[in-house]
């Protein structure tokens, strides 16, 4: 391990040459509070200085500079990460990359983006739509920002039919951590070009390299959605639903289970009823095309499987504000599970979408096996499940003891199951010993190995993932 | 309890274009859908009938496609509908449009509530309703915010005045033009759909009124003459200010002054 120099006046003044504006530069009591945490895990560290950078070259020089000194660099987005990646757990220079927002070019010939980090996910998608373009990758979390989404390699909604941001990264320009600017991949669509540096970059969580510019791949945009909430009598019906869904010809975007308490937090949160009380669990599904004939063809049978395995109805979505209605609530989840209890730790792995129902029902009897409350929802089209596990009333101690051994079961069960620690969120700092519990140590080895070949001194964004 | 619903088809998006010669609204290749505030009008009626029993019915006039909303209608749990549709009703302002719908409805027979929404999204003028009322000789209020009870000879709403709430009692039959998210309105449902399938839609053309007199419809019938339709300036103008928040809350203060604003 590498001995990390404390940051000292000389370092500062180095920063001050490089970054000439004061204000972009951030020091004791101008750090916000929120740079020592992200949006969940009670992964808690300050930085020593954060720096609001603007441009490829002064982060390049900045981290050659860290790299000269053994200085540790952190590089954070809009820090909505629920894992700690974005915490700087050996303190050092923070690198914000907020202030890169902005989108460099639409290229309708090769149908890319090229994207700074800053740019936030609903920036940018409203971007694309303007123009008649879609970039799918959906992620719950609209404020995060690309970088950050292609740090984690974030999933969201539609994966059932898009797939993830990994599929959607067509080149990134990257600073390594001794100042060396790369561009990896490129605008060619295909590219047999030796072992593929972007795509491991993709989900390394700013621990390989930091990404400065990165090049999107769109498609055009459909010209109509459409979104069926099917009410099931039982959470199981509607789990098991699935696998048949998604073995028939038609392919939603997303498929998404829901149960009552949860949307009845999101009523509470976001002060607005949903459109449908008739149920306690409810399958979401969306579709895209170009016409509504032509999607209403499509959702024909998916309505007939649904109704085929008692569903009670299917309700239809068809308009903006019938969307909004339902949509706004899912999206709200988060928040509004966040809003109904004191503190939170959450689980977010993914297992085959055939075993989806197994890992809910287990999940479901630890609420009252652990005496703790646990909601979740989730992609049940992606077999990704978002599990919150809630502190309420417990003390302190009590509520480590009985969240860790909850956190342990669900893991092993979901790896009893073929399944992942993540399906989106990352490992960062919170989530590592399930990682090394559940993958082998060989293939950890090899992580190690890629993480040295990149960051021989370990300087950038240590103590995360692997390590 | 008969209740029917006055519903209109508009164009799905908001962002219809005008022509900017014609000054026309393009509606060629616009997709459609019911009236978002009418689905609050709908979903009143229906949370009373679940409530006190009794039918659903539905009026809308626009040309023979605009029939997709009654099925919608249907999907939504309404029992019955028609369409006032001819060339002659074209054309028509606030005044034609009342007086037509109206003369529809007397044709569909005699009903305790008729509710509408607040206003549409394509016309916006908020007056279909109340004229409706007049028409037909009934009392009308607008801007109902909560049904407080539903008895047998009339019943208790609120309306909000904006400053405050009036509570009123109101004799059937009545017109009431309800507020948006007096209720949430539930969505159309896939197996209602499947059943109204076949159902017959009926449609009252200029032959079927009670008043043959041409000149009270359409064109015809609206003194309202449209200079020019021109689509609405888009101000995106923006400021950037920075500052602490003192300075900021100041220097707001003094902007708003001085656009007259406060």
């Amino acid at each position: 391990m590498t001995n990390y120099k404390k940051l000292e006046a000389e370092d500062i003044a180095y920063i001050r040459e490089v970054i000439t504006d004061p204000r972009r530069i951030l020091l004791g009591d101008d750090i916000n509070e929120e740079y020592s945490h992200d949006e969940l895990s009670d992964t808690k560290s300050w930085p020593d200085v954060v720096v609001r950078a603007l441009s490829t070259e002064e982060i390049s020089k900045i981290m050659k500079y860290a790299y000269e000194h053994d200085i540790p660099v952190t590089p954070r987005g809009a820090g909505t990460g629920l894992v700690g990646s974005s915490v700087p757990m050996e303190h050092g220079i923070m690198i914000d990359t907020t202030l890169m927002n902005h989108i460099l070019e639409l290229d309708e010939e090769n149908l890319t983006l090229t994207v700074e980090p800053g740019v936030l996910l609903m920036e940018l998608a409203a971007y694309v739509e303007e123009h008649g373009y879609f970039y799918p990758p959906d992620p719950g979390e609209k404020s995060a920002t690309i970088g950050g989404n292609i740090s984690t390699n974030a999933g969201g909604m539609r994966a059932v039919k898009y797939g993830v941001t990994r599929d959607y990264v067509r080149g990134l320009e990257v600073v390594l951590p001794d100042g060396r600017v790369m561009e990896l991949g490129g605008k060619v669509v295909k590219n047999s070009s030796g072992y593929d540096l972007k795509d491991l970059i993709i989900g390394s969580e700013g621990t390989l390299c930091m990404i400065t510019k990165a090049i999107l791949k769109l498609l055009p945009l459909p010209g109509k959605t459409i979104s069926l909430l099917v009410p099931f009598p039982s959470l199981a019906q509607a789990i098991n639903t699935v696998p048949l869904i998604i073995s028939s010809k038609s392919v939603p975007t997303a498929i998404e289970f829901m149960q009552r308490e949860v949307i009845i937090d999101a009523e509470e949160y976001l002060g607005k009823k949903f459109p449908d009380n008739s149920s306690d669990a409810y399958l979401l599904l969306k579709f895209d095309g170009n016409s509504t004939e032509e999607i209403e063809k499509d959702y024909d049978a998916v309505a007939q499987i649904c109704l085929e395995q008692g569903a009670l109805d299917v309700l239809i979505s068809d308009t903006e504000e019938r969307d909004e209605s339902i949509w706004k609530a899912r999206g709200a989840f988060l928040e509004a599970i966040k809003g109904s209890t004191t503190y939170m730790d959450e689980v977010d792995c993914v297992v085959p979408r055939n075993r989806v129902n197994e890992l809910v029902q287990y999940i479901h009897s630890l609420n009252s096996q652990e005496q703790i409350r646990i909601k979740l929802f989730g992609h049940a089209g992606d077999g990704n499940l978002h599990v919150y596990i809630l502190k309420d009333d417990l003390s302190d101690e009590e509520w480590e003891k009985r969240m860790n051994r909850v956190m342990d079961l669900i893991y092993d069960k979901a790896h009893e199951l073929h399944g992942q620690v993540s399906g989106e969120h990352g490992i960062g700092f919170a989530k590592k010993p399930y990682l090394s519990k559940s993958l082998p140590a060989d293939a950890l080895e090899l992580m190690k190995g890629i993480k040295k070949v990149f960051d021989p001194k370990n300087l950038l964004n240590p103590h995360k993932i692997c390590q | 309890m008969k209740i029917l619903v006055c519903i209109k088809q508009v164009p799905a998006s908001s962002k219809v274009e005008v022509d900017p010669v014609t000054g026309v609204l393009k509606r060629n290749g616009v997709d459609s859908k019911m009236n978002p505030y009418d689905l609050y009008a709908l979903e009143t009626a229906l949370r009373i009938r679940e409530e006190k029993g009794g039918s659903i019915s539905v009026v809308t006039m626009g040309p023979p496609q605009a029939q997709k909303v009654i099925q919608e209608a249907f999907s939504m749990g309404v029992d019955d509908g028609a369409i006032l549709s001819d060339r002659k009703f074209g054309g028509a302002d606030v005044l034609a449009t009342s007086y037509t719908i109206a003369q529809g409805i007397k044709k569909m027979g005699q009903f305790d509530l008729i509710l509408c929404g607040k206003q549409t999204t394509d016309g916006d003028t908020a007056q279909v309703g109340s004229e409706v009322a007049e028409w037909l000789g009934i009392p009308s209020v607008n801007n109902v915010c909560e049904i407080r009870e539903v008895g047998e000879e009339d019943m208790v709403i609120a309306m909000d005045m904006t400053e405050d709430i009036e509570i009123t009692r109101i004799k059937f039959p009545c017109l009431l033009s309800v507020d948006k998210d007096i209720f949430q309105p539930r969505l159309p449902s896939y197996l209602k759909k499947q059943a109204s399938r076949d159902r017959e839609i009926t449609m009252y053309t200029f032959a079927d009124m009670e008043d043959q007199n041409e000149l009270h419809y359409g064109l015809n019938g609206s003194p309202t003459q449209v200079q020019r339709i021109f689509p609405p300036e888009v101000n995106d103008s923006q400021e950037f200010w920075e500052g602490t928040g003192a300075e900021l809350a100041d220097r707001l203060f003094n902007k708003v002054k001085e656009l007259k604003f406060i």
